[in-house]
């Protein structure tokens, strides 16, 4: 099934591409009367900038494709199975920031005590998150390999360990994913800090 | 501003002079640009590319990636021979100053060169001492859609040169100035097309068509108007319903979705104005997920460059689920086969089949089918059509592993076949031994998104003593004749056959360019450069002397299979150190 907001995706240049989805997401957010402050009127540029701005701290993160924008908690995360992908949205405005591919993020659950030390600093009731875009060509982390617990790039099958920093365990990827480091506040998971390195590759 | 001068002015006196002359103040103007340099004879003398020389380009000249429309990569020059091969040495070597796998050839036209580069970069070089005459640079947006970043060259045509421009715009420069013309939006990129292959001149067309085939795009071929950047025609390699081979997309709306992107340049026949072009793997990857044949995914495509209509097609695996797109496209070679000569096409594929085809005014009839690596998919081959029987136990699906040899890069990836006319000899860079295991997911489609829904492994074959190999096979027997085995390296390298009884190419991970006898096989020539060369190797010939050049830059693919490798044979495989340059070589 598709959500309704895919639609919404249009022929624009680039440039000034509008952050996918998340206009209708807000009129479906006030439709279903989802309990946020919402701007009356904001200004469409500013909204674009935002949407496209990278995740900062207190932003809220909600599923990718979740028309409702709820809040993920950690138990919405399954453990030490398939990652989930992630927007972060700003909890004031209810600005999803799907404005740049480079702000999806997966997140993956694990018992903290099988995390490294690192990593269970930046993590929420055991809730890693990473970008979702591979340091090597700039894929999508779409792939889980249960038997090993790591994850995995379709494209070029970088293999990364989610439990210790995304450390590269094989494959072409010259870095870690860079990782988003989260707290919890009131059962809800929250970006506590921006990126710790610079998301995306060397496109040239 | 006015806070930034002042500080220059404490730091430093002469920097404040220089800061109060230059910046701009109340009432003065702004700072121009410098004056342009004064545009270089070699380019006041360019001599324009026509219809006439890409059909029968002068022998000193490469003009397009191929060197010519049959796709043989094959220069006519003699200079460089087996018998002085051994004295090859650089001429020149540029460093490009990008990053990720450089896969352009240099084009050369009359002593003056263009290259593309990773990064959008378009360099024009006197070809004879390297000496740059201009440097084009398109910024790409910080999220483009790029996941193989990467060009397969430029074209030229009339005065201009055609890029294909990584986030889907078709770019065209003028080739004395490299500044740009025109521009035209081709796709969206945010919804995952994006280009890397060469544009084709045929016709008086500039033709392309993109990449995606992760993100279930749907692929096309689409031409545009030198001049302008006009839209003419654009076919869908995904047929609509109601559209011939509609019928084999019976589910829903699966065919807007349904791949077939088109990432490397067709080939093409002046003589019946026909184009071949190849096509990628469907979407999503795992054929149970989009039953039917999937017409036109894994398959060459004959289409019309007057109309863009489609006159024929060959597709080599229906309903694709091994992630083997067919987009390197069929050479054009006349060929013997039982008694009589037959207007060919031959195919190396991904599939690890060389397939030998019969182009017509139209449809595409199929001739033989000959696995030239391991190849444990097909049990047999239709006498008639060629359709291969499948195995299905090697068929991957959802939640349904299975292996396969060859590895869904394939016996042959990309890179391309190169054929001599005096050795009646293909040259192939093959990857031997090597398997893959894919296992499938439900997934489904959001717009620029991944829309794979497969997870890949690969592995060796028992008993593997090499992956790498350039084979030679003899176009009229059909038959292999000879084999060179890399001991420790894959190979990604295009080939170069020259009239010096020549074959070129590099690919493997020791940075080396090599020749080979093209009869006997044997290595008579090899250097070592500063990376990996998957670069597409070409030859041209200014001021009496014969050159051969090519770029070294190692990086995507050829990078994953290295780490891939490494893994498997640990320390076996280690990191190809990454950059690009331009090498020109010639005997002294």
């Amino acid at each position: 099934m598709h959500h309704a907001w895919i639609t919404v995706a249009t022929a624009a240049d680039r440039a000034d591409r509008p952050a996918v989805g998340r206009r209708t997401a807000l009129k479906t957010a006030i439709a279903l009367g989802v309990g946020m402050s919402l701007p009356r009127s904001t200004a469409l540029g500013q909204d674009d900038e935002q949407a496209a701005l990278r995740p900062k701290a207190g932003d809220w993160l909600v599923k990718v494709g979740d028309a409702g924008l709820t809040p993920l908690t950690p138990e919405d995360i399954p453990v030490a199975a398939q990652q989930t992908m992630a927007w972060a949205m700003d909890p004031r405005t209810g600005i999803v920031r799907s404005g740049s591919r480079l702000n999806r993020v997966v997140l993956l659950r694990f018992d903290p005590d099988t995390l490294a030390a690192s990593t269970r600093a930046r993590a929420a009731g055991g809730v890693v998150a990473y970008t979702a875009i591979c340091t090597h060509n700039g894929c999508e982390i779409t792939d889980w390999l249960g038997d090993e617990q790591t994850l995995s790039c379709p494209c070029h099958s970088t293999r990364f360990d989610a439990k210790n920093g995304a450390r590269v365990l094989d494959g072409p990827a010259p870095r870690p994913l860079p990782a988003l480091p989260l707290v919890l506040a009131e059962g809800k998971l929250v970006v506590s800090r921006s990126f710790t390195a610079r998301v995306g590759f060397e496109l040239a | 501003m006015f806070a930034q001068r002042n500080t220059w002015r404490v730091l430093s006196i002469a920097a404040a002079a220089l800061a109060l002359t230059t910046a701009p103040g109340p009432g003065q103007q702004p700072p121009q640009p410098p004056p342009a340099a004064p545009v270089p004879t070699i380019l006041l003398q360019y001599k324009a590319v026509t219809a006439e020389r890409l059909k029968r380009p002068e022998d000193s000249d490469w003009l397009m990636i191929r060197r010519t429309y049959d796709g043989w990569g094959y220069s006519p020059l003699s200079r460089i021979t087996t018998g002085n091969v051994a004295r090859l040495q650089p001429a020149w070597v540029f460093s490009t100053g990008a990053l990720n796998g450089h896969e352009a050839p240099a084009i050369v036209n009359n002593g003056v060169m263009f290259v593309s580069t990773p990064g959008n970069q378009v360099i024009a070089l006197d070809a004879k001492t390297g000496s740059l005459l201009w440097r084009y640079r398109r910024p790409l947006p910080e999220d483009a859609v790029v996941l193989h970043p990467t060009t397969r060259g430029v074209a030229v045509y009339g005065d201009k040169v055609f890029l294909a421009a990584n986030e889907c715009v078709l770019v065209a420069l003028d080739a004395r100035t490299g500044m740009e013309v025109w521009t035209t939006k081709v796709e969206d990129n945010s919804q995952g097309y994006y280009m890397t292959l060469a544009p084709l001149v045929a016709d008086g067309k500039v033709i392309v068509g993109a990449s995606g085939g992760e993100f279930g795009v749907r692929g096309f071929v689409a031409a545009y108007d030198p001049e302008t950047g006009a839209p003419i025609w654009k076919t869908y390699t995904v047929p609509a319903p109601g559209e011939p081979g509609s019928e084999t997309w019976p589910r829903g709306e699966q065919w807007k979705t349904g791949g077939a992107p088109v990432w490397v340049t067709g080939n093409y026949d002046p003589e019946t104005n026909l184009m071949y072009w190849g096509t990628g793997n469907g979407g999503p990857w795992m054929g149970d997920q989009r039953p039917g044949d999937n017409l036109y995914t894994a398959s060459t495509v004959a289409i019309d460059a007057a109309t863009g209509q489609i006159k024929g097609h060959h597709q080599y695996q229906p309903n694709e689920s091994w992630d083997w797109d067919e987009v390197s496209p069929p050479i054009l070679v006349d060929f013997r086969r039982n008694g009589r000569t037959i207007k060919g096409l031959i195919d190396v594929a991904r599939d690890g089949y060389l397939w030998f085809l019969e182009r017509t005014e139209g449809p595409i009839k199929f001739i033989e089918g000959v696995p030239y690596v391991a190849q444990n998919v097909f049990t047999g081959l239709d006498p008639k059509t060629g359709r291969p029987d499948i195995d299905p136990t090697r068929k991957p699906g959802t939640a349904r592993p299975a292996s396969f040899c060859p590895s869904h890069w394939g016996g042959k990836n990309w890179p391309p076949i190169a054929f001599s006319p005096r050795t009646r000899m293909i040259y192939i860079p093959a990857n031997e031994n090597l398997c893959a295991a894919i296992v499938g997911r439900q997934i489904e489609y959001m717009p620029g998104a991944p829309f794979t829904g497969a997870t890949t492994t690969i592995s060796l074959a028992p008993g593997a003593d090499h992956i790498g190999e350039v084979q030679a096979w003899n176009v009229d027997t059909g038959r292999r004749v000879w084999t060179h085995k890399y001991a420790k390296s894959q190979t990604w390298g295009p080939m170069l056959a020259t009239a010096g009884g020549l074959v070129f190419t590099g690919g493997t991970n020791d940075r080396k360019f090599r020749a080979f006898h093209a009869e006997t096989g044997k290595v008579l020539w090899e250097f070592p450069t500063n990376s990996g060369i998957t670069g597409q190797p070409s030859s041209f010939m200014v001021d009496g002397t014969q050159y051969v050049a090519v770029q070294s830059g190692w990086g995507i693919d050829s990078r994953a299979m290295q780490a891939r490798l490494n893994t498997l044979m640990p320390g076996d495989y280690p990191e190809v150190p990454e950059g690009g340059a331009i090498w020109v070589f010639a005997v002294r």
